[in-house]
């Protein structure tokens, strides 16, 4: 039995005694990047598992232990871990909780505060969180990431971002219904696996791979029939975790939309150069700056060998590159502006109208500070520019109710219903 | 033939057209929640109406209908683009739409890129915020108009949701403003919404056309947008059935009508709702419940047996009056629960003169009041004593159970919660402007279904769907019920769970405990709310204990105040209550002015009572009544607004006027930039302290309407300077603030930080002005010279690195020379306060707190409390880094902190912390701070402010806050004496 260990303010740790004997519960927030990213981990001797479960209990918990005005998401991550907590599949003694701290101006890095805050108050003090990270701003002896563990994440978060991409333009046109779900499994299992004997993760191999994923999904039998296209930006927890946002991809499918979901891989990017933009604006050190330029050229790198990938397999459609996503911001918002998802998000939402997404689902936790400004503050001069975007902010809360959210989904689809019928 | 059909939120309206669109039938219907049944009717009316017709096109629309279109396959047309192609079809030209619908609120925009805007989750202004309002005039919405139309002034109210509306309604009415005014400030608080929320810079103009119920029956509504707006606009034939028109032109499916009629029949409820378990089992149960507590009761004696003194206690409540008449023993010898009916005089004097009429020799030896109308029916009946509504709760609660550690009250549309810690109330929580939930809520949602409030609750007891409402505001209740009926939930089911939720409400959203246990074994819960057993029953079930209800529930308050009257009397007193004569000559008249006395300008309601006694309400201070001068001496927000004042524009070397809005963190700021662009030859031009007109000039173009008022301030700050005439407004973003060592790291809130980019991005430039928003860093001494040369430099010519370098170090000399005299000042008032014996409260938030707009004038009730009043940046100099229990990388936070750490090393210093609705970092930073002074052993208490102007529920926290601290020193020199 692993002894409980405090560091000298009194934080928990993660020990390597634990490493061994304990589950990591992870809250699943994308299906097919968190499975990939298990499997590293499960790879590297963690016991991990992925927590999925969802419901009215999970939400109640949250309202219970966290104070009602915090934002949407972390109410559901807390109601998440005290929910698998007491559910008796694991012993509370024998797991740790892990959970994502961006850091940044947004109140999203205090989640881990009020996580275990709530822990405390629910009477599981003993249950260690662990900060996941890459500001450092927490260790714990049992937790390390080390170099080659970020490229295989980095490597994980890019076939995620290839597999989403591909999907989402095959599923809904798909003749043989099915076919793309199986292919999706099949290259988590594939690419896990490949990661479990240490390949995937070079870029030749990345490249090598990413031709194969193409064509399988190329080679999908699929109609050609004319479905709304919507894009769907907004909060990175709430866009991306269908339980957050009541199922909001399943909904869209079922209306007979194709849904773009721009990936992972541009937020990281966004993250790293927020180090690079302060450097510039503000001037201080260049040490930090150098270190985050080297680490976004890097990703630069593989970004660059996805998109020639995509472009040289198939006809898949895809958004531009990181940095070309930042011209058309000028005269909109400052590249300054690095709190939650920043400028980052308006221009996502700039290159899905370019690329034929004009219908937008902008979505945020309600009350989302950042997203005030760089999202619902954005549309207006967004349509000014781009007078065919048809976008529509929707608020998600424990108290919004789906029917409420989709009636307003619905008038978009009918605006852009409408104008497909004419086009 | 066509039918469309409109399934809303609460009405059906129903529209068969012929091939040529004529409409040939039409029907409007309330549906009671009976969704499936009342279409079924409708339509099956129809078949009867048309034998002959064979061949149907149909097409539904409205929220409520969705689940039903999918479950018949029936076409389904969203409410909003209905009303769009019916407005193309019948008035072609039109340029925007307003409709206003029982819960909803659109505007679509039609020329020039179609864009509609429905409220989103959080927002009133809508035919049930009408209804809810009537409800609280005691009126019809036709009268409603009626009186709207005879109006002579407009009172601000605030117009985000019902509650917030009805807590700045209610003091109007216990002042005395009259209905008729009210009810157009109603009016014109829905426009404001509608345009604020809505509109989102988009402006309105051209042919606009009125929709929906509300702007149907209320021509004085459509006057009042007309008015705001600067247009005519058209309220078109049949624009009540718009959306079922455009659902009937939309049809394109022929439909096997009797066959999909058939097919509804069967729609029951296949969706499924989160229920909670029935609240009881079966009726023996039940009773074994109600026996239980019919023990908590008081005895009740015959007027006529009376023999000595008689005690009388009121509770002027905001939507009720109570009164209670006790003799020397604590038996009740009379009782009163009444309905305000929006002016609690009246009431009041037929209470006192039908008691006197029973018993006209009645010795009444004292008397007090208690509630919202304490002040008004204290000073026109002559009554002997005024009492905090918490002191008057826990007097009566210790009656029920003397060592009682928790006591909950949900009345009308308060509740109020408080630990008694050692026999003194500590820890008040009130529902804020925000949370509702309360006994009123119960009762609207009862009116709507067509029930009375008991029968509404009785059919919740027994039923095995309670739906899971959740805990949140009404308007979010509103839609969670909508979603539950269109599942198919009965009016049992959710009945019950309103129930619940009042109760969760009441736990999770304003007491919030960490944990149940802390609101200990001993519990006493009263007001009218819990004379409802399902609620009682659900509150019991929540916590796992078992409470006291005493039986006279909804008299608590008043009874409390009987016997406050009673201990406070002296033997052979009589009281100066007016006598059975005095009330038959009794007259009250009401005017109202605006106040001269300071450039607040608050409207005032002057109360002339028969024997002249007057009642002046309205005022934020106490100078209008006592004609004194209040003394700014004991504090600093006006300190600081004069600070801010005192930064008046210097012609200086350059031609150039650069304007600085006075908001957010300029209030900080300020200071630095006026001096920067000062020395650089610039003329600064700060906007002037905010007003209500300030907000209502740049309301248009907010476009996020959850945003924190501070934040939808800067739009009319930004405005005023472009009518001011500068040629540039300078507005920063800035990721980080000063580091001040106190935390981890030394960010702004995201809004602080990036509100400019807000207003570039949704306030039009006009007479030629440029907005400087460019992001600056001033907390990087170092750069910051390089890094302004080169932004100024886009902006303007023969700026030079040197000069802004030089004008840079004034810049920092100013910041530093301000700050200093915050915390001199603070000095200063602490060494006041303390040689006159006063009590001093840090009233912490944020330096834009001292806005007077923000904070309502609190500052001012505070030292009109006798109370001296610093911020916490006075305080947070004085604290070295320590180690909180959150992520401490805030500015503004650390000091918050910081502050709330050496409150707790100072014997006569209190901490009141300042909350903005809307502020995500505050559900932060309120914890912690609670924590921290809790820790010290200190009250900690909290004021949450938004738009609101109502500063009752404040002063109630703040003398609830007196008495128990007066409470607990009284304790505390009882022990040293025994000692």
């Amino acid at each position: 039995m692993a002894e409980l260990k405090y560091d000298k303010n009194g934080r928990l740790l993660f020990t390597k005694e634990m490493k061994k004997e304990y589950t990591v519960l992870v809250p699943d927030m994308l299906p097919i990047h968190f499975n990939i990213m298990r499997n590293i981990f499960v790879n590297e001797g963690y016991k991990v598992a992925l927590l999925d479960n969802a419901g009215e209990r999970v939400k109640q918990l949250g309202l219970k232990y966290t104070h009602n005005d915090i934002c949407y998401p972390a109410l559901l991550v807390t109601g998440q871990f005290l929910d698998a907590l007491t559910s008796g599949q694991w012993d509370p003694h024998k797991v740790a909780l892990i959970i994502m701290q961006t850091g940044g101006g947004c109140r999203a890095s205090n989640y881990i505060h009020i996580i275990r805050k709530a822990l405390a108050r629910a009477g599981f003090d003993y249950v260690p969180v662990i900060s996941f990270n890459l500001s450092f701003t927490e260790t714990n002896p049992g937790f390390h990431l080390t170099m080659p563990i970020i490229r295989r994440m980095l490597a994980g978060v890019i076939y995620g971002d290839m597999i989403m991409l591909l999907s989402n333009q095959t599923r809904p046109y798909e003749l043989e219904p099915g076919k793309t779900d199986q292919l999706v499994r099949l290259w988590i299992d594939n690419i896990s696996k490949q990661f479990g004997q240490s390949k995937g993760y070079s870029l030749a191999e990345m490249r090598e791979n990413f031709k194969n994923i193409i064509r399988s999904f190329a080679s999908v039998p699929r109609s050609r029939e004319k479905k709304v296209r919507v894009g769907v930006v907004g909060e990175i927890y709430v866009k991306y975790a269908s339980f957050a946002n009541n199922g909001l991809e399943k909904f869209l499918a079922d209306q007979g939309c194709e849904v773009m979901v721009p990936g992972l891989l541009g937020f990281l990017m966004f993250k790293v150069d927020a180090r690079i933009q302060d450097f510039l604006i503000y001037g201080g050190s260049r040490v930090k700056y150098t270190l985050a330029k080297k680490l976004l050229n890097y990703l630069e790198k593989i970004e660059q060998v996805f998109m020639e990938s995509v472009d040289k397999f198939s006809d898949f459609l895809q958004l531009s590159a990181y940095q070309e996503t930042k011209e058309p911001m000028k005269g909109l918002i400052g590249l300054g502006n690095r709190m939650g998802e920043g400028w980052f998000l308006p221009a996502e939402m700039v290159e899905l109208i370019v690329h034929g997404y004009e219908n937008i689902i902008c979505t945020q936790p309600f009350g989302c500070l950042p997203t005030h400004i760089c999202g619902k503050g954005m549309v207006h001069k967004i349509k000014d520019l781009y007078p065919d975007a048809n976008i529509v902010p929707v608020d998600y809360d424990s108290g919004a109710t789906r029917v409420n959210q989709e009636n307003r989904i619905k008038l978009m689809l009918a605006v852009a219903r409408e104008k497909l019928c004419k086009a | 033939m066509v039918i469309g059909l409109d399934v809303g939120s609460t009405t059906i309206k129903c529209v068969v057209l012929d091939e040529k669109d004529q409409i040939v039938y039409q029907t409007y219907e309330r549906h009671f929640s009976q969704i499936t049944a009342k279409t079924v009717e409708m339509l099956q009316t129809i078949l009867k109406k048309f034998p002959d017709q064979r061949e149907w096109r149909l097409a539904i629309s409205g929220s409520a209908g969705m689940g039903m279109a999918e479950y018949a396959d029936i076409q389904f047309v969203q409410e909003v683009y209905a009303a769009k192609v019916a407005a193309e079809h019948n008035v072609p030209g039109t340029d925007c739409i307003i409709e206003l619908g029982g819960e909803d609120a659109k505007i679509i925009f039609l020329g020039g890129g179609m864009e509609a805007r429905m409220n989103g989750t959080c927002a009133g202004g809508t035919g049930a915020f009408i209804d809810q309002m009537a409800t609280l005039l005691d009126v019809d919405t036709a009268d409603m108009n009626a009186l709207a139309e005879q109006h002579e002034r407009v009172y601000t109210i605030a117009s985000r949701c019902g509650v917030f509306a009805k807590s700045d309604i209610q003091p109007l009415l216990n002042q005395g403003a009259k209905k008729s005014d009210i009810a157009a400030s109603i009016f014109y608080a829905v426009v404001n919404q509608t345009i604020g929320g809505l509109a989102q810079g988009r402006p309105m103009k051209g042919k606009i056309l009125y929709l929906g119920g509300p702007l149907t029956f209320m021509p004085m509504l459509r006057k009042c947008f007309d008015e705001v707006l600067g247009v005519k606009g058209i309220c078109p034939e049949n624009s009540l059935y718009y959306v079922s028109l455009g659902a009937a032109y939309s049809a394109k499916q022929v439909c096997d009508l009797p066959a999909a009629v058939e097919k509804l029949i069967g729609y029951v409820s296949h969706g499924e709702w989160e229920t909670l378990p029935p609240l009881f089992q079966n009726e023996a149960e039940y009773q074994a419940f109600c026996e239980r507590h019919a023990t908590a009761d008081v005895p009740r004696r015959p007027l006529e047996e009376l023999m000595g003194p008689v005690y009388l206690g009121i509770d002027a409540g905001s939507t009720t009056l109570k009164a209670v008449v006790m003799d020397q023993d604590g038996a009740i010898l009379d009782s009163a629960y009444l309905s305000n009916a929006g002016n609690p005089v009246p009431v009041i004097r037929e209470f006192l003169l039908a008691l006197y009429q029973k018993r006209p020799d009645i010795p009444i030896a004292a008397a007090c009041v208690t509630g919202y109308g304490e002040d008004i029916i204290k000073n026109a009946f002559h009554v002997d004593y005024g009492l905090v509504e918490t002191a008057a709760h826990f007097t009566a609660a210790k009656r029920f159970m003397p060592d009682v550690e928790f006591i909950v009250d949900i009345g009308g549309q308060d509740m109020k919660c408080f630990h008694v810690r050692g026999g003194v109330i500590d820890n008040i929580y009130l529902n804020e402007a925000c949370s509702s939930g309360c006994g009123s809520f119960l009762q609207t949602f009862a009116n709507a279904l067509n029930y009375d409030v008991e029968e509404f609750s009785k059919l919740g007891l027994y039923a095995t769907g309670a739906v899971d409402l959740g805990s949140r505001c009404t308007v979010f209740m509103n839609s969670s019920v909508k979603q539950a009926q269109k599942d198919g939930a009965t009016t049992g089911d959710i009945s019950a769970g309103l129930s619940v939720s009042i109760v969760k409400n009441a736990i999770y959203k304003v007491i919030r405990p960490s944990s149940l246990e802390d609101l200990g074994k001993k519990i006493v819960v009263q007001g009218g709310t819990f004379l409802n057993d399902a609620v009682l029953r659900a509150f019991e079930r929540e916590l796992g204990v078992e409470v006291v209800r005493p039986a006279i529930a909804g008299l608590m308050g008043a009874y409390g105040c009987a016997l406050y009257a009673q201990s406070m009397a002296a033997p052979g007193q009589k009281s100066t209550l007016l006598s059975c004569a005095d009330l038959e000559q009794f007259t009250h008249t009401v005017r109202s002015v605006t106040c001269g006395l300071c450039e607040n300008r608050c409207r005032l309601t002057v109360n002339t009572f028969g024997d002249g006694a007057k009642y002046i309400g309205g005022n934020r201070c106490e100078r209008p009544v006592t004609k004194k001068e209040v003394s700014d001496e004991l504090n600093i927000y006006r300190f600081k607004q004069d600070y801010m004042r005192s930064l008046r524009p210097v012609p200086g070397m350059r031609k150039e006027r650069i304007g600085i809005p006075l908001g957010l963190n300029m209030w900080e700021m300020a200071p630095f930039w006026y001096a920067f662009f000062t020395e650089l030859g610039f003329e600064v031009v700060l906007s002037s302290m905010s007003t209500r007109a300030t907000f209502i000039k740049g309301q248009a173009t907010i476009p996020s309407d959850t945003v924190c008022f501070p934040a939808k301030l800067l739009h009319g700050h930004v405005e005023e300077l472009m009518d001011a005439g500068v040629d540039a407004i300078y507005y920063p973003c800035m990721s980080f603030n000063f580091d001040e060592h106190l935390g981890d790291n030394h960010y702004n809130c995201p809004v602080v930080a990036y509100y400019p980019e807000t207003i570039a991005a949704n306030v039009a430039m006009r007479n030629g002005v440029t907005l400087i928003n460019d992001y600056a860093g001033p907390h990087k001494r170092h750069d910051f010279p390089e890094k302004m040369t080169q932004i100024l430099q886009n902006y303007f010519s023969g700026i030079t690195r040197g000069a802004v370098k030089r004008a840079a170090e004034k810049a920092y000399e100013a910041r530093d020379a301000y700050l200093a005299a915050v915390r001199q000042k603070g000095d200063e008032i602490i060494q006041h306060a303390r040689s006159a014996g006063k009590r001093i409260v840090c009233l912490a938030g944020r330096p834009y707190h001292a806005d007077p707009e923000i904070n309502h004038g609190i500052d001012l009730l505070m030292t009109s409390l006798g109370l001296a009043v610093i911020s916490e940046d006075c305080l947070s100099a004085k604290v070295e880094k320590f180690p909180v229990h959150v992520l401490n990388q805030w500015t503004y936070h650390a000091r918050l902190y910081a502050a709330a750490k050496y409150v707790g090393t100072q014997k006569d210093m209190e901490l009141v912390q300042l909350i903005s609705f809307g502020c995500g970092l505050d559900a932060i930073t309120s914890d912690e701070c609670r924590a921290i002074v809790e820790r010290a052993g200190k009250i900690y208490t909290q004021i949450k402010i938004d738009e609101i102007t109502n500063l009752g529920t404040v002063k109630v926290r703040l003398r609830s806050l007196l008495t128990a601290l007066e409470q607990q020193e009284r304790q505390l020199g009882r022990a040293a004496g025994d000692a």
